[in-house]
């Protein structure tokens, strides 16, 4: 498969997968039949696309220009490659999990909800594949408008509340800063594309003041990295379906953001010109703030739900901190959290909902002792939140190792704290609820009996186990995936590369 | 396509192209008024704009025929200039003639089911009639090159729109008062323009427009030229619901009926702004515009306010045509924006949101006049549920609803695009802030009846599913996906625009 052909078929799938899931809308089977095939087939086209980024082979696709000057180019580069393939991947998990959520909750419109599924995923491809500003700019409004049904899928006025913030604060962010700062910077440097070093390094009379605003309406304009004040949509997000929430919101959605930042840093701005750019350390505080309060917000969460949440705002900053750090080691920590956070976050949203589906339990406190009837779900559960944690032997352990390497790097003595602190809150917020549920204190009652005759369903406890599986493989691949990423991170300063082991 | 179509029209007809491009219609109407009842009236409204839009593709290629737009000049019944009228076509008429003759053509197609639903059966005939004299006065004033015979085209296009706008009064007698005050305020509008018109003759002692543009330069401080130039632009400024001169422009288009509102739209307010920007930049020429600073001092504020004041009042309606109407005015401060800015790839965005939002907004109206043909209401309320029980209508709908807000792959956001770029060039940064509230605001307008049209119960579920008839379908369906192809491969619009541009910079053109 050439490498054209290649990135048409990771955006012509999508479109037929949705296409075929209306098709077979009357027969469930086949259409989940349908999803998993397709959602196999996709990842598959991910993996060619990742195996010909790393043998440096060029894989591009240019489809002509909407109007002079606006392009439709694609080009895959390794951190693009690493998110398709993470979000590519777990739709599968995801779907084999949403047959058992959606069929064992007997929800409502599961065709429109399949295919809007398939639509977010092309437009996860399109972020994840983009050449230039402009063609993720559509691929980022088509992860929003496919993702607003998904979110308003249960339909009565909470849901269409929390749906309608989704939408307003995700449009209007983009809208209102990023479309802005598209334009700016084409209006700047003549050109949109991505280039290796920065764009913005042609820009004539780029002053650092320009730069700055630059740099900030870039920030807050990717709403969907819900950096504060705009992350309060994803808390809203989640009287969605927990299949939504494990995938889009752990997953395609908000690493999209996050993934546009990281972008945007090392293609638009690139290294040096990032760090000579004064509003970098006002983001970078603003991302540690976010990681603080966020995880401080979280512990006042008795929703299992709306504790996720703000545990993925506090997560989804280390990215952003990471961008902001702007050196190879921060932007490599970065990139190891879009994919470490993923099968974490998406394996604690999947118990979550598997709880949920068997129980009807939604608050923390009313699991204690659950660990008895459902113990798959819960160890699961504590293996991701150790993951998140950033306890070796898990995956998250690499991200935060990283991200304060880049800090003691660019002399951001701050950062490592908040780092810590964080890691702290988190033991705070996320091991009680697993720990609880494992061991309850002695004299706790019996918890509530099953809602659904026979628990959880299958599907909904084997998709969090393998993923909580991941986390653990994840932590042992991590060498050659850095290896993967090291020509867009750029190379990290060797002498402290060395003494660090093998990450 | 173009030079497909013009190659079929033969030499002779083609070298005739502009008078029979304004004629044919104009000897239709009569015609039309003398037809025993309304459908074969329909028909020839069908013909008599169709031939327009065959002679508008052909101006257009004949016009496009030469490298940097070819100006043609017509002089009518053998009348040399001066003298006699001429109707001179360069690349802004051309794109504005093909924009007036598309509209037009598919608007008479989708007429009938609404017509037959909105007016009675004896005053279909006329209906037509008026309508026809509508379409002639609005490609007259498009593509003559006479100051004076501007003004007689822009009166015919107005009376017969007073007219079309009061047969609103068989659904909703409220169009009697809107017609009123359009007639009032238009009359006005008219008067400025000729008292204005009047001024620079006794200046200059000539009503060609290149001619004038030629003599004026030699006049420059004349108070008359000063005042005829304050008249001229507030006089058209009315016509093209130039904020504050916009308040005839809401009741005219909510009682209108659904198919004047749609035509009109998408035409009548374009077509006077082209005349304002003719004169202020060929007639006058772009000096004479800066100096005097209209274009800062008036033309920008007045489209920054509209953007922003119609905006608010579009969000505060309850009466879809409503919103849509303020709508409309603040599209015009978009228009007006672009214009103002005064350079060449300002004045093409504003020529590009000209164009896209004449998509938009008849999309927007056609799917609107489905609606009132089937649920008999244009209420927030009546909306609700819309998109299960008249999904085709809808969905068209939709893609003119995120085309005004600009979502990507659609014609608006082309045209936005190439405004703040502009704006930026120009170091103009606060104005894209303001563009870009603006349509956060419009995102919150289109928001709340998109999700009442797919999100919402029906308001009253005993009402049947019913699609509108296959009639507005296929035309609105043209225009929609004509939203989604300007959006995609928007060179043709966009090179259109471009050209217009152009022309009026190198001032050659009347």
């Amino acid at each position: 498969m050439s490498g054209e052909l290649a990135i048409i078929a990771a955006l012509v799938l999508p479109i037929l997968i949705c296409f075929g899931i209306w098709l077979a809308g009357r027969v469930p089977d086949l259409r989940e039949g349908v999803t998993l095939v397709g959602a196999a087939a996709l990842f598959v086209v991910a993996i060619i696309i990742a195996v010909k980024v790393s043998a440096g082979e060029a894989v591009e696709l240019n489809l002509g220009e909407a109007v002079p000057g606006l392009e439709f180019a694609f080009r895959a580069e390794p951190l693009g490659a690493l998110f398709a393939l993470v979000a590519s991947g777990l739709w599968i998990v995801n779907s084999f999990y949403s047959i058992g959520y959606m069929r064992g909750n007997r929800e409502r419109n599961q065709t429109r909800f399949y295919m809007c599924f398939a639509i977010a995923l092309l437009g996860a491809m399109g972020v994840a594949m983009s050449a230039n500003l402009f063609t993720l700019f559509v691929f980022y409004e088509i992860l929003t408008l496919s993702t607003y049904p998904l979110v308003a899928h249960k339909g009565d006025a909470n849901a269409q509340r929390g749906a309608r913030i989704y939408l307003m604060t995700l449009l209007g962010t983009s809208i209102g800063f990023l479309l802005v700062a598209i334009i700016w910077t084409g209006a700047l440097a003549g050109s949109l594309d991505f280039v290796p070093g920065g764009l913005l390094q042609q820009a004539e009379g780029l002053t650092p003041i320009v730069a700055s605003t630059l740099l900030i309406l870039f920030a807050f304009g990717v709403g969907k990295a819900a950096l504060m004040p705009f992350h309060f949509w994803l808390p809203n997000a989640m009287v969605a379906p927990t299949p939504v929430s494990a995938l889009l919101h752990a997953v395609a959605v908000v690493k999209a953001g996050v993934f546009t930042i990281l972008k945007i840093s090392i293609y638009i701005f690139g290294e040096e010109i990032l760090n000579a750019t004064a509003s970098r350390e006002f983001i970078l505080g603003v991302a540690c703030f976010t990681i603080v309060v966020a995880s401080l917000v979280a512990m006042t969460k008795d929703n299992l739900k709306a504790r996720l949440a703000y545990s993925t705002v506090a997560q989804l900053a280390y990215v952003t901190c990471g961008a902001m750090l702007a050196d190879p080691a921060g932007f490599m920590g970065g990139s190891l959290q879009i994919a470490a956070h993923a099968v974490g976050k998406i394996t604690l949203f999947m118990c979550a909902g598997a709880i949920y589906v068997a129980t009807g339990a939604q608050n923390i406190s009313d699991m204690r002792g659950l660990g008895k009837r459902m113990p798959l779900i819960f160890i699961a559960f504590f293996v991701a939140s150790l993951s998140i944690i950033g306890i070796p032997p898990l995956a998250g352990d690499w991200p935060k190792y990283e991200l304060m390497q880049g800090a003691a790097d660019g002399g951001m003595d701050y950062v490592p704290y908040v780092l810590i602190v964080s890691s702290l809150l988190n033991i705070a917020y996320l091991l009680p609820i697993p720990i609880l549920a494992l061991m309850p204190p002695p004299g706790s009652g019996e918890p509530a009996p099953y809602k659904r005759p026979g628990g959880a369903p299958m599907l909904t406890v084997a998709a969090p186990c393998f993923t909580a599986l991941l986390c653990f493989l994840m932590f042992f691949t991590i060498g050659p995936i850095s290896k993967f990423l090291e020509p867009a991170t750029g190379e990290r300063i060797p002498a402290v590369y060395m003494t660090g082991g093998e990450p | 396509m173009i030079a497909f179509i013009s190659s079929l029209v033969p030499e002779d007809i083609a070298a005739h192209a502009p008078a029979l491009l304004v004629a044919l219609p104009m000897l239709m109407a009569p015609l039309a008024a003398f037809m025993p009842n309304g459908r074969l009236a329909w028909i020839l409204s069908i013909l008599a704009t169709a031939a327009s839009l065959v002679m508008a593709i052909t101006l257009l290629s004949q016009v496009r025929s030469i490298e940097g737009g070819a100006v043609i000049s017509y002089a009518m019944g053998g009348w040399a200039p001066d003298a006699g009228i001429e109707f001179r076509i360069d690349a802004l008429n051309s794109m504005v003639l093909l924009l007036v003759t598309t509209i037009g053509f598919l608007a008479a197609i989708f007429s009938w089911p609404s017509v037959k639903a909105e007016i009675r059966d004896a005053k279909r005939a006329m209906f037509y009639a008026a309508y026809l004299v509508c379409f002639t006065g609005l490609t007259g004033v498009a593509s003559t090159g006479d100051a004076f015979n501007l003004f007689v085209f822009l009166e015919i296009s107005s009376i017969a729109t007073y007219v079309l706008v009061a047969l609103g009064a068989t659904r909703d007698r409220r169009a009697l008062p809107a017609a009123g005050n359009y007639l009032l305020m238009g009359t006005i509008g008219a008067s400025f323009f000729v008292v204005g018109v009047g001024f620079l003759y006794a200046a200059t002692g000539t009503l060609n427009m290149a001619e004038l543009a030629v003599r004026l330069q030699d006049v420059p401080d004349n108070k008359a030229v000063l005042a005829g130039y304050a008249f001229i632009v507030v006089g058209l400024g009315i016509k093209a619901a130039m904020f504050p001169l916009h308040q005839w422009l809401p009741n005219a288009y909510a009682y209108s009926p659904s198919f004047v509102t749609m035509f009109l739209a998408a035409t009548a307010t374009k077509v006077a702004i082209y005349a304002l920007v003719r004169f202020l930049f060929t007639v006058f020429g772009l000096e004479f515009s800066f100096e005097g600073s209209t274009l800062i001092w008036i033309l920008m504020p007045m489209g920054i306010a509209a953007m922003v004041a119609c905006s608010f009042q579009a969000v505060f309606q309850t009466d879809v045509r409503r919103t849509l109407a303020y709508s409309s005015v603040a599209q015009v401060g978009y228009m007006l924006l672009g214009v103002s800015i005064g350079t060449a790839a300002g004045v093409s965005a504003g020529m590009f949101h000209l164009v896209n939002h004449a998509l938009i907004k008849g999309a927007l109206f056609m799917s609107l006049a489905g609606v009132v043909l089937t649920y008999q209401g244009t209420t927030l309320n009546d909306f609700k549920g819309l998109g299960r029980s008249a999904p085709w209508t809808m969905t068209a709908f939709a893609i003119g609803a995120v085309s005004l807000i600009g979502v990507p792959l659609t014609a608006g956001f082309q045209s936005k695009y190439a405004l703040v770029t502009a704006l930026f060039e120009h170091g103009w940064w606060w104005a894209v802030a303001v563009v870009m509230f603006a349509s956060l605001l419009a995102v919150v307008y289109m928001g709340r009846i998109l999700e009442a049209v797919f999100f919402r119960a029906p308001s009253n579920p005993n009402k049947r599913r019913q699609e509108a008839p296959m009639l507005i379908l296929i035309p609105l369906w043209v225009l929609a996906l004509g939203n989604i192809w300007v959006g995609v491969q928007g060179g043709f619009v966009a090179g259109l625009a471009d050209d217009a541009a152009a022309a009026l910079f190198i001032g050659g053109a009347p």
